[in-house]
């Protein structure tokens, strides 16, 4: 009970790190702070956290635009991620990523990708090398629904089920491709029902539930793990924000209405796994509140850490290009 | 030293550097057959070491980055026109990846992307594509025309830590020339003067080497001296070689099969224009491909790419 409590709690802490993190983009994009695109996981933090703590730190994950929530569900350091979206010196990537392309390689973080569905085939190949180097290693790719639609997403499920790779392909269906509802876009019902193309389970997993995702991820790491190949796990969210911050701005019309924004807000990810800890007398009230004054200090730290952090010299500019340096 | 065609040069480098490091394997359609006349046979020795793909290109490009992200050395084999197929994971992931992450990561990838054109492939197939990959940072480009050029640069390539982007031109497969049978990697970014002269400078470009060399041989008939000159990589790309060669010439000739417009050719006339310009004392001559695609039609497709004659008026050209 003392393991599970502590995993438990972590959830709780990693899915307030997350929100909190966020909710704090938001404000440095409104206050223009924060220059360029950003995509928050607000609502969704279920997913990835879940899913992560079915993994281990060597397991991989390779992730997409709304790419704040799968570094922080593996452990990555939100001062590294917060100073990188700032385009920091200190940041994961010295600020040449930004936003949408974190990455920590040495936990297992891939890489979040800004083109869609682009990080499964990459995820397809480190599942490749996991067999190939004989190691047990597996990896969740992280997508959208709005990404299923891509022909990537296609091929490398594909792929992973005729060699029985680990991988697990984990669909956040947020519902919404931007302003267009998937049931304007997909074929059928329910992602999950794409996995009987590939010969491989298909499971829907209620996204708002951390439990439920754990549970979901971990059968399927546990699949992946022993070499019975990929799964295709659906798990159903929404985003309270639109679909990037800012957007607002420049839509002329409404894409959703706010009884279901509502209905989904009191599906809350952590005020459901908040309040199932109090029920099952897992932590205390007070317990759960100090967590959150634990995050909302580390994440002030973290923004403190990014704002006193250098910016990158102009002669870092052309580093990192290439492993060695090449004249031209 | 033995006398080995292109295709077998680039068969024996897969071979040592298979045997050398268990972490190279190889990918691509049909390869276990050996459908590109390259790859058969070498699953008999290293087994799922060659890996036969679906027809993915996206997906199977894509995933030698992923498996190169965590240490493996992937080989890959396509056609240069199925590329097309593939370009988001080759650029979006392949090339950007090492950048966009500060460095955090090594691509060691070899994409070996045959070219076929010339007999009568037609459009979709017949293609050249290497100045659209020059124009993305991140890859290095290779494109060999010897036998032991082949040979040792395909080591280089697979050694090399970064994503390699490696045309083969299948129009020399058939190639036969010496190879030496020691470990011998050619390092990227030393262009090979095939042929000394002193009239006039010919760059030459995949298998476009060949009709510059078979134009110099004409040429000397007439009293004209040509030297030619294989840049081997264009990324990194030799300058001083060329510019040493056109010092001593006065003249350049670039033949590329590629389309004229933003060429290698034209990459290599800049450079020249811009840091040898004193040394010119004619305009640059590029000699490509037409600025259209390969019809089928055999009584068309000649008229689109370089041959001999184009070789040799354009260096009259640039001695009038």
């Amino acid at each position: 009970m003392n393991d599970d409590r502590k995993k438990y709690m972590r959830m709780l802490r990693r899915m307030m790190l997350i929100r909190r993190f966020d909710e704090t983009v938001v404000d440095l994009v409104q206050a223009a702070e924060l220059v360029g695109m950003a995509h928050a996981y607000i609502g969704e933090e279920a997913v990835a956290v879940g899913a992560c703590a079915a993994l281990r730190d060597d397991d991989y994950i390779t992730g997409n635009h709304r790419s704040h929530g799968h570094p922080i569900a593996k452990g990555g350091d939100v001062r590294k991620a917060m100073a990188e979206i700032l385009g920091k010196a200190t940041g994961y990537c010295k600020g040449k990523g930004g936003s949408m392309h974190l990455a920590d390689f040495s936990i297992g973080i891939l890489g979040e990708s800004g083109i869609l569905a682009s990080g499964l085939p990459v995820g397809v190949g480190a599942a490749m090398a996991s067999k190939m180097q004989g190691n047990d290693r597996v990896v969740v790719s992280f997508f959208g629904d709005g990404a299923s639609n891509q022909g990537a997403c296609h091929e490398a499920m594909n792929m992973a089920s005729i060699w029985k790779l680990p991988i697990i392909f984990l669909c956040e269906n947020n519902q919404y491709a931007v302003t267009t509802h998937f049931h304007d876009t997909v074929a059928v019902e329910n992602i999950s029902d794409r996995a009987v193309a590939y010969n491989m389970p298909g499971v829907l997993v209620d996204g708002q539930d951390v439990l439920a995702v754990y549970e979901a991820a971990a059968q399927a790491v546990q699949r992946a793990r022993s070499g019975q190949g990929p799964t295709l796990l659906e798990a159903r969210t929404y985003r309270y924000q639109d679909h990037s911050e800012g957007l607002v701005r420049i839509l002329r019309e409404s894409y959703r209405d706010e009884a279901e924004v509502e209905r989904w807000r009191q599906r809350d990810p952590i005020k459901i796994h908040s309040s199932w800890l109090v029920e099952q007398g897992v932590a205390s009230q007070a317990e759960v509140d100090a967590v959150q004054a634990e995050v909302t200090a580390a994440i002030e730290d973290a923004l403190e850490f990014a704002r006193q952090s250098p910016y990158p010299e102009p002669e870092d500019l052309l580093t990192d290009l290439f492993a060695d340096p090449v004249t031209t | 030293m033995a006398e080995i065609t292109y295709a077998d040069a680039l068969n024996q480098a897969l071979k040592e550097e298979m045997r050398a490091d268990e972490s190279v394997f190889l990918m691509g359609e049909s390869i276990r057959g050996g459908i590109y006349g390259v790859t058969g046979g070498l699953s008999q020795e290293f087994g799922d070491r060659v890996v036969d793909t679906p027809l993915s290109e996206l997906g199977f490009m894509g995933a030698a980055v992923g498996a190169a992200a965590v240490g493996m050395r992937p080989i890959v084999q396509s056609l240069a026109s199925f590329l097309y197929v593939a370009m988001d994971q080759l650029i979006s992931q392949a090339a950007k990846m090492r950048f966009m992450f500060g460095g955090q990561v090594d691509l060691p990838i070899v994409y070996r992307c045959g070219m076929i054109y010339g007999n009568n492939p037609a459009a979709h197939h017949a293609d050249r594509p290497y100045p659209m990959f020059v124009n993305v940072p991140g890859l290095k480009i290779v494109i060999p025309t010897t036998p032991a050029d082949a040979k040792g640069l395909l080591k280089t390539a697979i050694r090399d830590n970064n994503p390699v982007m490696f045309f083969e031109d299948n129009n020399l497969s058939g190639w036969r020339g010496e190879v030496p049978d020691d470990d011998v990697a050619i390092p990227f970014g030393v262009a090979d003067v095939k042929r000394e002269g002193s009239d006039v400078t010919i760059v030459a470009i995949a298998g476009m080497l060949r009709r510059a060399l078979e134009a110099a041989e004409t040429l000397d008939e007439d009293g004209i001296s040509a030297e030619v000159i294989d840049p081997r990589t264009i990324v990194p790309l030799d300058h001083e070689t060329i510019l040493k060669s056109v010092e001593k010439t006065g003249r350049l000739v670039v033949v590329d099969p590629a389309h004229k417009s933003c060429s290698v050719a034209s990459e290599i006339s800049a450079m020249v224009s811009q840091e040898g310009f004193w040394s010119l004392q004619a305009p640059i001559e590029r000699v490509t491909s037409l600025d259209c695609h390969f019809p089928f039609s055999p009584a068309l497709e000649p008229l689109v790419f370089p041959n001999e004659d184009k070789i040799i008026e354009a260096v009259h050209a640039t001695m009038e």
